[in-house]
């Protein structure tokens, strides 16, 4: 989307330019700003939505910044142009008299049905960027990605991987549900990041991450531990985000078409260290994972499996 | 109108010399109060004493994230509760929770619905429908005096038992299960319940007092169609109290008998759902919100034409708006729930019924521009807040428009988004309708006006203020920050920053406020029976001001065709 790259360029000039501020960014953030040129999270300063890797959040960036975004912002415009016509025109020095008007049937009638109309342009690609998210690819539906305007197609193949978050208060538990193994994800300190993960966004970093295959379709269930509260897991670059209840099975899908490590947050309000139990995604190579998983499908131990990927 | 004569003359068959006919003096005339007038100002004293508080809390969350890392939290545990190291951490965290949620609690239910359908609808409903008082003067008192004690309930959650060995109700003002029940085993929680219980018997007492005097008391030759906008808000949000409050009742009676009592409506391990909590919260709480603006709509309606010096354009399509709203309200909740695992078919309902309510609210904001089209506007104190509201309303009601779109609202949903959305229709919709009703009433309720540089200094501080705060907001959740975190990763610092500044700005602004209100109440400059000229034409600048102890003890008779 050209819209989407004019954004994304602003941010850019803007994180370059705040670097430069030194009141407004600490040399933590400039740091920060080297560091992420890979993607994964945002950027300092960023005021658009999130570097999108997977068919979801290209929909979801092209609806907002193609369509709801300029919507939006010619509507305030607009109204604000005609406050200004107001205070220039109708204030008491240039117009002493006030007219008696009340009533103009034909204006109504337009600023009520140009919005019903506004409304249907939007729900038209709203409701396809739904349904593409509330669907788990059969490897036959058609997919819109970011072809809004164009129903254009993207192939996007059978779910071939089941993975099952959990929410534990403060923690994620994953499991492979096909391998049946499962491990914990827990947040780093900034001292073990410094000493295991050196690079790695604070706050965001985990000891393990979930390790995925690139440009595979990974059905995800999300849930919480039966006697826990409600958590959601959310990836900003995967355009997903799905509550995580007691009792419930939700599902939703991604398929990734980059490596790295894209990082999310706990997005439902779960107590004292709601903002401590960060997701880590790492999509790697197909060969990669395979031998990711089968070394921890047969020993059942995350860091000797991890430590055949690459280092980060 | 045979009820009203009757009234009348019962009034004065009793007219021996009763307690009726001498103001009552010290503090019986306030405690004992059955009069609309004087229960409207004590429960516009409350709100802003109400106001301070909630006020003060938001303060503490905008010095906490001003920067990256733990700011103050740790340490205001360690003064609060003597703890230290990683005690005074978790406290800190914790309490941080705490204060999100008493913000949130104190701001929705004891500073903008007292002001609003406490103290406005109470004192200016029955002025402009020309009623001598509401119709139950004593369930006015007793509505009002349950809101101290439901206020002192929610501030005594934060110094008992939350979480095991925490203090304080950390989950947040829609309090979901199981956080709001297992989460919390202490009593911080029960205390919220009942804040909450009682506060609501308050607003359906004020509802159901507010309701009879509309429909019963109207002057003579006063229709519903010739009624003033500000009644007709104040009757469409009582019908919303109403009919929301007792579902929300019923959602946290459950809740305290799942917490007490072992039932398990919202608990799976015994067959409950807590998905059915936000079903049954968010029925009562979307209302909620139309709640704390539909009032606003009516006053702006007033101070725009009043300064226009124009009859307000569209009158009927601007009450039977309200009306439209009010109604949708009702069957738009679940948009507030959109990542909880609603089939797609729900989403796509709430989807389209959701932005169905753009066309209402689309008609009420072109309406105000029409009437203030060909007027001939002066720029007082009350219309530069009415404008202010027009357009910050605006801002607010399109990015819920984003917000409607389940497809889009995956990526905004509980992040800083929504907070940016939700404080530009109440922070500063809501805020700027009370302001404005404030500084446009103040000369009739006290007698006295404003000094017009100091109210039109607090108004612009405070508008570079609210945007400051709230608009980089939207960057923060557009860029993924989530809501309710007391720390963020460092990208999210820059736009942090310049929220905490903008807060300094608005607590300036309320200086320079509560400094103007001293001002006008020591100059006593005399405001006249009506300061505002020939636009002001409701029934209550017809009055002295301040208006007598009652009024209308000879009905006033409404002929002309357009008393709106």
């Amino acid at each position: 989307m050209v819209t989407g790259q004019f954004f994304r360029k602003m941010g850019a000039a803007i994180a370059a330019a705040t670097a430069l501020v030194p009141a407004a960014v600490s040399a933590q953030d400039a740091a920060v700003l080297t560091q992420n040129d890979a993607g994964g999270y945002a950027e300092p300063g960023q005021f658009h939505l999130q570097e999108s890797v997977t068919p979801i959040m290209d929909s979801i960036v092209a609806f907002h910044d193609g369509i709801l975004m300029w919507t939006i912002a010619l509507i305030v415009l607009f109204v604000l142009a005609l406050l200004v016509v107001i205070v220039v025109r109708f204030n008491a020095k240039a117009n002493p008299v006030p007219a008696r008007f009340t009533h103009n049937t034909l204006i109504e009638v337009i600023w009520t049905v140009v919005p019903i109309l506004i409304l249907v342009v939007i729900a038209i690609p709203s409701f396809g960027v739904l349904s593409d998210q509330m669907t788990v690819p059969d490897g036959e539906r058609k997919y819109l990605g970011a072809n809004i305007f164009s129903l254009g197609e993207v192939e996007v193949p059978e779910a071939t991987i089941t993975i099952k978050a959990s929410g534990e208060q403060w923690y994620w538990n994953y499991e492979y549900v096909d391998q049946g193994v499962a491990f914990d994800s827990n947040i780093l300190s900034e001292a073990e990041i410094a000493e295991f993960k050196p690079g790695q966004p604070r706050l965001l970093a985990v000891n393990n991450e979930l390790v995925v295959p690139v440009d595979t379709t990974v059905r995800l269930q999300v849930t919480s531990s039966p006697t826990g509260v409600i958590h959601a897991f959310a990836v900003p670059s995967f355009g997903i985000k799905v509550d995580a209840v007691p009792g419930r099975l939700n599902e939703t899908w991604f398929n990734a078409r980059e490596t790295g490590i894209y990082y999310g947050q706990c997005s439902e309000l779960c107590g004292k260290d709601h903002a401590y139990m960060p997701i880590a995604v790492r999509v790697v190579s197909a060969e990669e994972y395979e031998a990711f998983i089968t070394a921890f499908a047969e020993s059942r131990n995350y860091a000797e499996a991890a430590s055949l990927l690459p280092a980060l | 109108m045979a009820n009203t004569a009757n009234l009348e003359a019962h009034a004065t068959g009793h007219d021996h010399a009763s307690h009726d006919h001498h103001t009552p003096t010290g503090w019986r005339r306030w405690v004992y109060s059955t009069n609309h007038k004087d229960i409207g100002i004590m429960y516009l004293v409350f709100s802003i004493i109400a106001g301070v508080i909630g006020g003060l809390l938001s303060g503490a969350m905008r010095l906490e994230l001003q920067e990256p890392g733990i700011q103050i939290f740790h340490g205001l545990a360690a003064m609060s509760y003597g703890l230290e190291g990683d005690a005074a951490l978790d406290a800190g965290k914790h309490m941080f929770n705490v204060f999100v949620s008493a913000h949130a609690l104190i701001m929705v239910f004891f500073t903008v619905m007292p002001a609003t359908m406490g103290g406005f609808a109470n004192y200016f409903a029955p002025l402009m429908v020309g009623a001598p008082d509401t119709a139950f003067p004593r369930i006015n008192n007793v509505a009002f005096w349950l809101l101290p004690p439901a206020l002192l309930l929610t501030v005594m959650s934060m110094f008992f038992e939350g979480p095991a060995g925490a203090l304080g109700f950390g989950g947040g003002w829609t309090a979901y299960p199981p956080l709001s029940t297992s989460g919390h085993p202490g009593p911080a929680t029960d205390f919220v319940i009942f804040s909450l219980h009682v506060a609501g018997v308050s607003s359906i007492l004020g509802a159901i007092n507010l309701i009879t005097t509309i429909l019963n008391m109207r002057a003579p030759g006063m229709t519903l169609h010739k009624m003033p906008l500000f009644a007709w808000s104040v009757l469409v949000t009582a019908f919303l109290l109403l009919l929301a409050l007792p579902v929300l009742a019923g959602a946290i009676t459950m809740m305290l008998t799942d917490r007490n009592f072992g039932t398990t409506f919202f608990n799976p391990d015994g067959g409950g759902d807590p998905i059915l909590y936000q079903h049954l919260f968010w029925f009562f709480g979307h209302p909620e919100v139309y709640i704390m603006i539909l009032p606003g709509f009516g006053i702006v309606s007033h101070i725009v034409a009043t300064f226009s010096r124009k009859p307000v354009f569209g009158y009927m399509a601007m009450a039977y708006a309200m009306v439209a709203i009010g109604f949708v309200g009702f069957v738009v909740w679940a948009h507030h729930m959109y990542t909880t695992g609603l089939s797609l078919d729900v989403q796509r309902y709430f989807v389209a019924a959701t932005m169905v309510i753009a066309v209402p609210t689309g008609v009420k904001i072109f309406s105000w521009i029409a009437t203030m089209w060909g007027g001939s506007i002066t720029f007082r104190i009350p219309m530069l807040w009415a404008i202010g509201f027009i357009f910050l309303f605006t801002v607010g009601g399109v990015t819920g428009v984003v917000l409607a779109n389940a497809g889009a609202d995956r990526a905004l949903h509980d992040t800083y988004y929504v907070v940016a959305h939700f404080h530009y229709v109440l922070s500063l919709g809501a805020v700027f309708s009370i302001f404005a009703g404030w500084y446009y009433w103040y000369p009739k309720m006290f007698g006295y006006m404003y000094n017009e540089f100091l109210g039109k200094l607090h108004f612009w501080v405070m508008f570079a203020g609210v945007n400051l705060i709230f608009f980089p907001q939207h960057f923060l959740g557009l860029a993924g920050m989530p809501r309710r975190y007391i720390d963020y990763p460092d990208a999210f610092a820059l736009w942090n920053r310049v929220s905490s500044i903008g807060y300094y700005v608005t607590f300036v602004a309320m200086i320079i406020f509560f400094y103007a209100t001293w001002e006008a109440s020591r100059k006593k400059r005399p405001a006249g029976d009506n300061p505002w000229g020939d636009g002001a034409t409701t029934l209550e600048w017809t009055l002295s001001s301040p208006p007598p102890f009652h009024q209308f003890s000879t009905l006033p008779k409404i002929e002309s065709k357009d008393a709106h």
